[in-house]
């Protein structure tokens, strides 16, 4: 229980992955031994090379019949103790919205992968894109809120499974990684260390799982099976786990408690990363694979000798606006390059106290760093 | 033997919530009798259900561990718990709208696959919590909230659908059959795989009193007329089997019927 220091899933050293491979290693360095998952294009890779490591190591890995039933099975695992991921692709994110509000309200710890492609309905199914960002949050009815990681490496797609894995299980929810096509089928060195640090979920017998008196506290999580009692429901609930649903006060509380316990920790949770920022006139905000693209034009950029800086989003949700707010105040304008329609943009917008300028690329194409570098060109 | 229950069913947990002449209240007491009789700790039980009037029957009444999960798919979350702690005896109680038309994907896939759940399916034939629609399972012609004019269709025949599918032990009978049915279950409870128990539990409520059977005693007789064994329906023709429900046990391991 609580943070340990665990051996690598391989032996420590340089491998030449895919972000897909190396997600399913660093499931398996931070613990997980349940897989189950639907087969969707450009994700699955992460679901073959589970089925064959899995069963390599005595975990579970089932294929199930669609994508609802795959985040259901990790789910009803998940509350038999097991640390439990599943990964897929838009179409299959889109199908899974219900159970990861169910995940969100139960306070049920899991790791859904999206290696997003181009939207939307069947788009491109090959192709890349990054429009899940806003679903990520908002996917499923009512308010909740989750964590969504944003990788932009086949290192990073490694070490942000054992983070995802470790922040779904100190803080009791379901938590995302928003990869791309881009960067799950990107092929380049991975380093595996031999020891990685791993939170496991904290158990209390006897005590309430789905209440605590500090709103910043997550509450213990029992595991079926451990004569515990346990009633795990998805309607209003109250610490014990018995419906309330007539009872306004039993459901604020839940529902104001699932929200802070995220938002009060966020100090915590967020991560971001800057580049040349310290002289900025202009800064380019950015994640996952349009962040590499980026920071190749800002550097040349510099070269040239134009004031211009990088942050990089490492964590979407909870939103970084603290530091979006505080890069607002150093700079003339913010850039935003995604491949989606301004998701980040939008959202960014709410805190920034600067111009901001959204640049969309939806072609199913990478925003390649020459069109970036034009772009500010006209903003330096 | 009242008192001797209370031990299976949580504490503070004051009264079902089903309606008078609901058969959903026999069932859960015979669900613990077979429990009980058949000598399992509680402990080591997992209900999981849907979405529904019969998903209520474990959660939260029964003393153990409880997954109450969304419309259609416990038997996909019954399924990941089951997999990765095998140790769990997984018993599923949902409604026949979860567990067969929302749900019907994941039940046919689970016995496809023969894990050991023990399914058991409370057959209301309508969907009872939302206020009587039409289900998958409602007989033809029946007057429903979205049928006014008598159900156009034809409804499944479950335990021939999950036999098809391959569930090891599969069984049929009716509220008005309680000890059948709680051998039923125990059996269930031996019985290593995919077990499916479709359990006749008439709506009083909804299917009742849109169908001139508004009392309890009528539908219970209406259940009683309509309940023929296997052995009998063996003989009869089409025809003659119109609007019956055929009750007896099923499968796909002749041993399992023992």
């Amino acid at each position: 229980m609580g943070w340990k220091r665990v051996k690598a899933s391989l032996p420590p050293g340089r491998y030449y992955f895919s972000g897909n491979e190396a997600v399913a290693e660093g499931a398996i360095t931070a613990g997980c031994r349940f897989y189950a998952g639907y087969p969707i294009t450009p994700s699955s890779e992460i679901m073959e090379r589970m089925a064959r490591r899995l069963g390599e190591i005595g975990g579970i890995f089932i294929q199930m019949e669609d994508e609802i039933g795959s985040i259901a099975a990790v789910i009803g695992a998940s509350w038999a103790g097991a640390k439990a991921i599943t990964a897929t692709s838009g179409p299959g994110f889109s199908l899974m919205m219900e159970n990861i509000g169910y995940a969100a309200f139960t306070e049920t710890p899991c790791v859904i992968v999206d290696i997003q492609r181009a939207g939307p309905a069947t788009g491109q199914a090959t192709r890349v894109g990054s429009g899940d960002i806003m679903q990520a949050k908002w996917g499923s009815h009512g308010d909740y809120e989750i964590i969504a990681l944003s990788p932009w490496s086949v290192q990073e797609m490694y070490d942000q499974t054992i983070q995802a894995f470790n922040l779904a299980e100190r803080y009791r929810v379901p938590t995302f990684i928003l990869g791309d096509e881009a960067v799950g089928h990107l092929r380049e060195n991975l380093e595996v260390k031999r020891w990685s640090r791993v939170f496991d979920r904290k158990k209390s017998k006897g005590r309430t799982p789905f209440d605590s008196k500090n709103p910043r506290e997550i509450p213990p999580m029992p595991a079926f099976g451990e004569g515990e009692r346990i009633l795990v429901t998805g309607s209003t609930h109250d610490g014990m786990g018995i419906r309330r649903t007539d009872d306004p006060d039993v459901h604020a509380r839940l529902v104001r408690r699932i929200n802070e316990k995220i938002l009060l920790n966020k100090g915590d949770i967020i991560d971001t990363e800057r580049f040349f920022i310290d002289d900025a006139v202009v800064a380019v905000l950015c994640y996952g694979f349009t962040a590499r693209s980026s920071l190749s034009a800002i550097k040349e950029l510099r070269e040239e000798g134009y004031k211009v800086g990088l942050m990089r989003l490492k964590t979407l949700w909870p939103f970084p606006h603290k530091q979006v707010a505080g890069l607002s105040e150093r700079v003339k304008s913010i850039f935003i390059p995604e491949m989606n329609r301004g998701q980040v943009a939008g959202e960014a917008m709410k805190s920034s106290r600067c111009e901001v300028v959204s640049f969309c690329q939806t072609n199913g194409e990478i925003i390649p760093p020459e069109v970036i570098r034009k772009q500010l060109m006209r903003l330096v | 033997m009242v008192r001797a229950m209370e031990e299976y069913l949580r504490p503070g947990i004051p009264t079902t919530p089903f309606c008078p002449g609901c058969g959903h209240g026999i069932l859960l007491g015979l669900i613990l009798r077979a429990i009980h009789e058949s000598s399992i700790d509680m402990r080591e039980m997992l209900f999981v259900s849907g979405i529904g009037c019969a998903a209520w029957i474990p959660s939260p009444h029964f003393d153990a561990d409880t997954l109450h999960t969304t419309h259609g798919r416990a038997i996909a979350f019954a399924t990941g718990a089951k997999l990765y702690n095998p140790k769990l005896r997984v018993m599923v109680i949902s409604g026949d709208g979860d567990l067969s038309s929302i749900g019907g994907n994941h039940l046919i896939h689970a016995a496809r696959r023969d894990i050991d759940l023990k399914v058991i399916c409370a057959n209301n034939m309508i969907y009872g919590m939302t206020g009587g629609q039409v289900a998958a399972t409602t007989p033809q012609g029946s007057i429903t909230s979205t049928t006014p004019f008598g159900n156009p269709e034809r409804p499944f025949d479950l335990c021939r659908l999950v036999e098809g599918a391959g569930g090891r032990y599969v069984a049929r009978y009716s509220v008005t059959q309680p000890l059948t049915l709680m051998e039923c279950i125990k059996k269930s409870l031996s019985c290593e795989g995919f077990s499916f128990i479709e359990v006749i539990s008439p709506c009083i409520t909804h299917f009742g009193s849109k169908n001139l059977l508004e009392s309890a005693p009528k539908i219970i007789q209406w259940a009683m007329e309509k309940c023929i064994p296997r052995e009998e329906a063996e003989g009869l023709s089409r025809e003659e089997l119109e609007g019956k429900i055929v009750t007896g046990e099923w499968g796909n391991v002749e041993a399992s019927r023992g």
